[in-house]
This record gives C-alpha cells, sequence and structure tokens, in this order.
C-alpha cells in the first residue's frame, strides 16, 4: 500500500499512525477498508468499538487462530490485521480467490461465509473464526468439476480467467437463494463482481445453464 | 516442398469449430495458478513507497529505520537523493520482508525530505498548456482553404476524451529469485519469450540466466511487455535476501496510477462538405497526453484517409503522470471517436441519415476494404433495425427517455507476429507442440491446439500444448493482434512438417509413397483410398523407441498466405437517455466484424463481446480524473474508476464476417479492431437522442445534463 493513499484517505487526526509498534492503526483500519467502505462487520460500529470489538485481547504480533474452511479446521498464525483474504492467499495457499481490489468493490474474492457472500477482503481472518467458510475450492471435489464452473467453460463466460473464481461463488452463493432465477435476477443477483476482460454476456448464460443443472433447480 | 496451407473451409474438422477453451475448467475452478498466486518457500513479500508528489526531488531519503525492523530482509531505494520524480506515485523505494504487513510498516518508517516542485496535470484546455505543448508540425494535403471556400456546409466541432487505464485484474508484478547467476521470473507478462531479455540487460546479466515462466495472465491489454522498475527491483531485492524468492505485485492504487495508461484525445475539428454529405476537406488541431511523453497521435481522419484536402496540427502535452502504455488499438479508439463523432455531426448539419454519410463517404477509405464496410453497414443496420429505430436527431419524442442510434468504424492490421513452434509425435502416439507464448484469456492455447489436431488428423484432446515458458521455441509478444495470427502459422508448419517425417517412416508398410499419403480422422491413410490405412497409434509404433519433431516459423516477409493484415468492422449502438437525469442506459451494441480466417468462432465472437463491452466502460464511466491543485489522481480505486457490471451493458449482438472470401485472406488478428469503434457508436448515440453533442466521454449524468442544459440556453 503506497504512502501517498494513506494520505490522501486517512488524513484524520484521529489516527494518528503509529509506525513503529508493529501493530499500526492505520494498517488495521486500511485492511478493513473500513475507511472507505461501509461494508464488513464493523459498518455500524465507530472506529474505536470496532477495533475494541475485533481486536480484543489480540495483537498487536501474530496470534494463533482456527478457521474452518470447506469443512475442516485450519489452524494458522496470523496478524489481527490480516484479512480471511489474504490469510488464505499466503498462508494456506487457497488461491482461487483473488485481490483486486482489496477494497471491497470487485468480488474477485468472493467466498461464502454462514451461507452468505462476502468479499473477503474485508473480512478479518480473526473475525472469520467459528464461521463456516467456503472457498472455490471447497465447490468439488479434486478431479471433479461444480457444475458453475462447468457452466462458465460451456458458455465461454471467461477469458483471462481472474475474475472467474469470485463469479462462480457468487454465482453459488445467488443460486443457492434464487434456484430458479430469471435473467433479469441474474443481473442484479451478480452486481457486485466487476470482470475487466469483458464476459459478462456469458455470465448470464452460464448462471442460467447452472440453475438449469444443478440439484434444486426446479428447471431441472 | 510441402503444402502449408490451410485445408478448405469445407474439410476442416477441429478449425473453424468451436471447442470449449482447454484451460477453461482449471481457471473456472479456482485451481488455475497464476503467478500472482504463488506462494514459494521462504518468499518474501513487498510493499512499495511512492511520491505523494506529481512533481518533486528527492533532497534526502532515509531507510535505515525501515531496514532496522524486524522482518525486514532488504530495502532497495529506487529514487535517491537528488532523483527528481515527474509523477505522483512514482517509485521512490521498496522493501522485502517476511510477511506484506511488516513490508509496509517498514515503508512507512522510510523518511524523504521532499523539495515540491510544479506540475500540470491537466491538458483539456489546450490553452492552458503553456510550455508543457510540444507541437508536431502542421501537415497539409491538397487545398484546404479553397474547399472551405467552396462548401455548401462546415460542420465545427470540439471532442475529448480522457486518459484511461488498463486496470488489469492482475495486478503488475512478479515473483523472482535471483540465486547464484541464475533468476527464475514468474511474472504476469505479454511475452513471455522476451520479457526474461528485459529483466537481464537490466540486471546486466546474459539473457541466458533468466528463466521465465507463465501459465495464465490476468489481463494485460498492451500494459504488460516490460520486465518493469519494479520487477528489476524484484530481482536485487531476492538477490540481497540470500536467494529467496521475493514476491512483488502492485497493489490497486499503484496499478492504476503507474501501470500504463491509455493517453486522452482532444480535437477540434471543421469539415467541408457537399450538399449530398461528399466530404471535400478536413481541418483539425488535436492535443493529447499520456504523461510526460505526451500523448499519442490518432490517425485521424480515421479510415477516411483519402479525403483529398486536409490540415492537421497536432500537439502532445506533457503532463505529470504516470506513463503512458499501449492500450488495445493504441490510438485508434481515439481516432475513430474523434472521426465518427465529426461526420455524425455533419449527418446531422445537413439532414442526412449517418448511415448514408457514412457509406457515400467510404470512397475515401482504403481501397481493399470499401467492399466490405459498405457490406458491413448495411448488415449492422439490418441487425441494429436501423431503418425502424433511427431517427433525425432529437427527434426522439415528448417523453423524458430518448432513444438513438449512432456508429463507429473500425480497421487493424494484425498481422500475425514472427514466430517459431516445435512439434513432437512420440511413438505412443502422444503428440506435444512448444512454443514461448502466452494466452491472455483470447484462447491462444486451444487454438495451437485446433490448428495442431486439424493438421494431423486428431482430435483435439489428443495434442498437448505447451506455452508460458522461454525455453521453449520463441514466439512473439502478445500486442496488436498478432498472436493468432503467428502462433497458429508456425504451428501448422511445424505439424505439416513433422507430419512429412511420419509419413517417410510409414509409407513402406502401406506400399506407398509419402506424398501420396495424408492424416485424417485419426488415421495415415492413401490419398484417396480409406482402405489402405494405419491407425494414428499403429502409425506411431512404426517409429520405434524414436521420437519425431520438427519445426516452422512464421516468417513475417513471406507468411505463405497463412496470415494477413488489414479488417474492417462497424458497430452500432442503441441507447436510451433519460433527459431528467442524464442516465443513459445501454439497449443494444450491435458489432460486425472480418477477421479473415476464423480458427474458433466462440472465441472470436468472446473478444468482440468483451470489446463492445470495454467500449461501454470508456463511452460512459471510465475516466482518470486528476487534480490540477495537488496533481494527484482522484480515482486510483475500483470504486470511483468506474468499470461496467454485468447489468450495465445492455444486449450485445456479434456478427462475425465469415465468408469463404474472407476466409481465404488467412487469419488476421482479432484482439484490437472490435475495441475501436464503440466509444463513437456510443456517443453518436446519445447525439442522436438527445439532439445535442456532449462534447467528452464518458457520458456521465453531469456531462449530459450540462449539454442539454447548453442547449437550452
Ligand atoms: S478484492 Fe475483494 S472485493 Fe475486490
Ligand atoms: S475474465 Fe478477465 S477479468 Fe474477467
Amino acid at each position: 500500500m503506497s504512502k501517498h493513499h494513506d494520505e490522501l484517505v486517512e488524513k484524520s487526526p484521529r489516527q494518528s499512525a503509529s509506525g513503529e509498534s508493529g501493530f499500526s492503526r492505520r494498517g488495521f483500519l486500511r485492511t478493513t477498508g473500513a475507511t472507505t467502505s461501509a461494508i464488513g462487520t464493523t459498518a455500524l460500529l465507530t472506529e474505536d468499538e470496532a477495533i475494541a470489538a475485533q481486536g480484543a485481547g489480540m495483537g498487536p504480533g501474530a496470534v494463533p487462530i482456527t478457521l474452518n474452511i470447506n469443512g475442516k479446521d485450519q489452524k494458522l498464525t496470523v496478524e489481527p490485521r490480516v484479512t480471511l483474504l489474504d490469510a488464505c492467499r499466503n498462508n494456506l495457499d487457497l488461491t482461487g480467490a483473488k485481490r483486486v481490489c482489496d477494497r471491497g468493490t470487485c468480488g474477485a474474492c468472493t467466498m461464502i461465509m454462514n451461507g452468505k457472500v462476502v468479499y473477503a477482503c474485508t473480512v478479518l481472518a480473526i473475525d472469520a473464526q467459528g464461521k463456516k467458510i467456503q472457498t472455490i475450492e471447497g465447490l468439488a471435489a479434486e478431479g471433479k468439476y461444480h457444475p458453475i464452473s462447468q457452466a462458465f467453460v460451456n458458455q465461454d463466460a471467461q477469458q483471462c480467467g481472474y475474475c472467474t473464481p469470485g463469479f462462480v461463488m457468487a454465482s453459488k452463493g445467488f443460486l443457492d437463494r434464487n434456484p430458479n432465477p430469471t435473467e433479469e435476477q441474474v443481473l442484479k443477483g451478480l452486481g457486485g463482481n466487476l470482470c475487466r476482460c469483458g464476459t459478462y454476456m456469458g455470465v448470464r448464460k452460464a448462471v442460467l445453464e447452472a440453475s438449469k443443472v444443478m440439484k434444486g433447480g426446479k428447471n431441472a | 516442398m510441402p503444402n502449408y496451407s490451410w485445408p478448405p473451409m469445407s474439410t476442416r474438422a477441429v478449425m473453424g469449430k468451436s471447442p470449449k477453451r482447454q484451460d477453461g475448467l482449471e481457471k473456472a475452478s479456482g485451481r488455475a495458478k497464476y503467478n500472482s498466486d504463488l506462494n514459494k518457500p521462504g518468499m518474501l513479500f513487498t510493499a512499495l513507497l511512492h511520491s505523494p508528489y506529481a512533481h518533486a526531488r528527492v533532497r534526502s531519503i532515509d531507510t535505515s529505520a525501515a531496514e532496522k525492523l524486524q522482518g525486514v530482509t532488504a530495502v532497495r531505494v529506487m529514487a535517491a537523493a537528488g532523483a527528481e520524480v515527474n509523477w505522483q506515485s512514482q517509485e521512490v523505494a521498496v522493501v522485502a520482508a517476511t510477511s506484506e504487513a511488516v513490508a509496509r510498516d517498514a515503508v512507512r518508517l522510510i523518511k524523504v525530505d521532499w523539495e515540491v516542485l510544479p506540475h500540470m496535470v491537466k491538458e483539456d484546455d489546450l490553452g492552458k498548456v503553456g510550455n508543457r505543448a510540444k507541437p508536431a508540425g502542421e501537415q497539409v494535403t491538397g487545398d484546404p482553404d479553397k474547399a472551405f471556400k467552396e462548401a455548401d456546409v462546415v460542420l465545427d466541432g470540439s471532442y475529448g476524451m480522457p486518459v484511461l487505464t488498463h486496470c488489469c485484474l492482475e495486478p503488475h508484478g512478479q515473483v523472482v529469485e535471483w540465486k547464484g547467476d541464475v533468476v527464475n521470473f514468474w511474472p504476469s507478462t505479454q511475452t513471455v519469450s522476451n520479457v526474461g531479455g528485459d529483466l537481464a540487460k537490466n540486471l546486466e546479466l546474459p539473457a541466458t540466466q533468466v528463466k521465465v515462466h507463465q501459465d495464465h495472465v490476468g489481463g494485460g491489454f498492451g500494459s504488460k511487455f516490460a520486465a518493469d522498475r519494479w520487477g528489476i527491483e524484484g530481482a536485487r531485492l531476492s538477490k540481497a535476501s540470500g536467494g529467496r524468492p521475493v514476491k512483488v505485485f502492485l497493489d490497486r492504487a499503484a496499478e492504476l496510477n503507474i501501470a500504463g495508461n491509455r493517453p486522452s484525445a482532444y480535437a477540434k475539428i471543421k469539415i467541408a462538405a457537399k450538399k449530398d454529405g461528399t466530404i471535400t476537406a478536413w481541418d483539425s488541431v488535436s492535443w493529447a497526453t499520456g504523461g510526460m511523453g505526451g500523448g499519442g497521435m490518432p490517425p485521424i481522419p480515421y479510415v477516411y484517409t483519402n479525403i483529398p484536402n486536409k490540415r492537421l496540427n497536432h500537439t502532445a502535452v506533457a503532463t505529470n503522470g504516470g506513463p503512458l502504455r499501449a492500450w488495445r488499438a493504441p490510438n485508434h479508439p481515439q481516432a475513430s471517436y474523434l472521426t465518427c463523432s465529426a461526420l455524425e455531426d455533419l449527418a446531422a448539419k445537413l439532414g442526412m441519415d449517418p448511415m448514408v454519410l457514412f457509406a457515400k463517404n467510404v470512397q475515401y477509405a482504403a481501397e481493399a476494404r470499401r467492399e466490405t464496410y459498405l457490406y458491413q453497414l448495411k448488415k449492422a443496420a439490418e441487425l441494429s433495425e436501423w431503418s425502424k429505430l433511427w431517427h433525425r436527431r432529437g427527434d426522439s419524442g415528448s417523453g423524458p427517455v430518448k432513444r438513438g442510434l449512432g456508429i463507429g468504424i473500425c480497421t487493424w492490421q494484425g498481422a500475425g507476429h514472427a514466430s517459431n513452434c516445435k512439434a513432437t509425435i512420440h511413438s505412443d502416439g502422444s503428440v506435444e507442440v512448444e512454443l514461448g507464448s502466452q494466452d491472455l484469456g483470447t484462447g491462444t492455447r486451444t487454438i495451437i491446439g485446433q490448428v495442431a489436431a486439424e493438421t494431423l488428423g486428431l482430435p483435439l484432446e489428443a495434442v498437448k500444448v505447451k506455452i508460458g515458458d522461454n525455453s521453449y521455441p520463441v514466439s512473439g509478444s502478445s500486442g496488436g493482434s498478432t498472436t493468432v495470427g503467428g502462433v497458429s502459422s508456425s504451428t501448422r508448419i511445424a505439424t505439416v512438417n513433422v507430419l512429412e517425417k511420419l509419413f517417410e517412416k510409414v509409407a513402406p508398410s502401406l506400399n506407398s509413397t509419402a506424398d501420396k499419403l495424408e492424416a485424417r480422422g485419426g488415421k495415415i491413410q492413401v490419398k484417396g483410398d480409406a482402405t489402405k490405412s494405419l491407425t494414428w497409434a499403429a502409425a506411431c509404433k512404426k517409429l520405434g523407441v524414436q521420437s519425431i519433431s520438427d519445426n516452422g516459423t512464421n516468417d513475417q516477409r513471406n507468411p505463405r498466405g497463412l496470415n494477413t493484415a488489414g479488417v474492417a468492422g462497424i458497430q452500432v449502438a442503441d441507447v436510451s437517455v433519460d433527459v431528467e437525469t442524464g442516465v443513459v442506459k445501454m439497449n443494444r451494441m450491435v458489432a460486425v466484424q472480418d477477421c479473415g480466417l476464423i480458427v474458433n468462432p466462440k472465441l472470436a465472437e468472446s473478444q468482440v463481446l468483451g470489446a463492445c463491452i470495454m467500449s461501454v466502460c470508456g463511452a460512459l464511466m471510465e475516466e482518470r480524473v486528476m487534480d490540477a491543485m495537488t496533481g494527484r489522481v482522484l480515482n486510483p480505486e475500483m470504486e470511483f474508476y468506474k468499470l461496467a457490471g454485468i447489468a450495465d451493458i445492455g444486449n450485445i449482438v456479434v456478427h462475425m464476417d465469415i465468408r469463404e472470401e474472407n476466409d481465404k485472406r488467412g487469419i488476421v488478428g482479432l484482439g484490437e479492431p472490435p475495441t475501436v469503434g464503440g466509444v463513437a457508436a456510443i456517443a453518436n448515440a446519445v447525439a442522436n437522442a438527445i439532439g445535442v453533442r456532449v462534447p467528452s466521454v464518458p457520458l456521465t449524468p453531469d456531462r449530459v445534463l450540462a449539454a442539454l442544459e447548453e442547449k437550452r440556453s
């Protein structure tokens, strides 16, 4: 993260930087995205409350945590400011979710937590403890492919593919709630993900195809 | 001499079909490893310190506190004392550490004493750029003064398009490991065969010492050819950290600020014409910026290059912004937008249907493409229901929502790049082709496989395509829509050559000679006599323990008719504009695109769809916003650097102009051309809808409302 950005985004005098200690409040706020977006579990708390609630008794150094990912408990050690996304990517080598905007805008980091679609870049790893986290790696067993992934291939709903795992997970979360969507609903439901290569026409078709194939879809 | 020509359209079994992209499942399951996904044992993370100023000099820099921070393994200064930085976010220093968090903490401990210098970041008003203007000199053709004097009508228009950034979703960066005298380089690149040489040169190493590997790349769009300053420093950090691998990937702000942009384009254009819409003269004063080097010079008048009387004045403007990089069809979207906007405005002034005016002036296009444009204009009119939906400018009813249609035009060269391929047939029947190429998501892997399979008479699955490593035969960079032409041609030649060798081996057992054999349907057979045949597996067994391989080269001076240059395309946009809110909604976009021989129609269609969507972004949302006071980019993140979402694009109709006569030209590149005309088409459609030209894109509600307001007053 660049210095200018700190200054641009975090000018408030309340945020006296404490670069010397291992635990920087700036870094904490930046990593949660709390300064620029109202997304995430801290959205309704004041900054101080949020920090108190999330970091209580933890840090500033790395702390051992347990995350339940794809049905398995994973033990790891991370600093309290590390996001769920970075913990998965850097500590657990679960790299299907991508870090693109790191700010809750693009959906490339989409995971499912307790049945809800989340931007993993806006969730702290320590805050994800005790929750059931599903990443794209957990969608299908090795050597197998989930019908949504398959539908994305059938409809050529990807080019560079960097946004695709996020779209697949967002589609999963969407179809779990809307097993028989109309195209209109797909446009709303997938509105939280961005693609630079321009694959939306394929994505529309892929989500509809997947809805037909997936069990529980009445269209099947 | 073997026959390398493409098999006739009617006999193709794998080419011309649309098998699914070969790496599709790997990507759509999240299992594909991009280089930004790599976690190497002992890998270090990095953070960059960027300049907070658009123009400043480093008086002194002190990295000692950063170096002492626990977990930091190395610090490199990129702008030393005395160095001048010329754009905000320019790299000042980079830190390697055991975690990202530590690296970022360390960056905050670096102390820089800056001498702030004056900056200039805005170029939209040429009158205010002062000595930052670098005029290219006037170009005059014919007698424009006389033509303007004699004109029935003169159009006078102003148009502007801001700087865009590539905003690749996978940021620029690399994992790099400099151990002993070998550098392992895992970049996000558009040029697997060449990027290692660039790194080697900068590290003063022999190019042979740099090993490059990349399986996938998350977008490039023209911005990922270099080893990059941060890649070079990453290598040095690795060396300084005892050869541990180092990961350097830009964060989003840096990606948008420093990893390349597309130059802006502004112009005041005058066109002289006869009553019937025939253009007689063109006069333009244009300017652009793409950073300190100025901007590109859009080739205007675009497509209609042979307008007999012209006066062109272009000025490059040096601004304190991140430097430009090639952006999908460099200078063409700008040129198309400027030209087509003026043509549309001319048509409106004459009360003419622009479809007629665009067609009438096709006489000024390159001769080779005139017929194609006329055909395409007709096709686009048909698919967009032009005759039913088009109306005179502003003649769009009394309700608040106004519908309009507009045209954009494109051309591109796109001949195949220099490419080498090695094809190998093993005695167990397996086949591999190797090229030092890359698949940007265009489907290069799949297309190479299709060409090899077609040549060898095998199904696509029988061919193993190996790309993404600089130990494979050198193949060109993926830029300028040159890849499919290049790799298909070299693959065709290599596979024809290796097949010849197989024919030699098996001819005796078929009581025939090599020149009488063919490979079809998984068999080697005597031409015209399917009873004399061997299965592929049986034929390859004849190789004994040996494998055979041969090479193929696409020689750009003699591409053997396998690939060629020069395409045409037309796009028509159909929009609705709410004149109370200024919101523009896409109804439909029609793209009619010619690209010679098409190896995989589905993948080709995806390219065009993606290009249309990029045009929607450019026409309605995208813009790098500079702050004149501070010299900073105000929107270096994806919340306010807006891209279209799935609901913003309307419907897109692609018509690939697949016809025998186009197919005969061989392969022509497709990545760039469909990105060219879309912004023009949308801007024209909006003008048609609301009855007034919005002078610059993106057509955000505020701009639309301002234009309407101006019209009223
Ligand atoms: S990376 Fe999390 S939303 Fe973009
Ligand atoms: S496929 Fe490249 S960003 Fe979506």
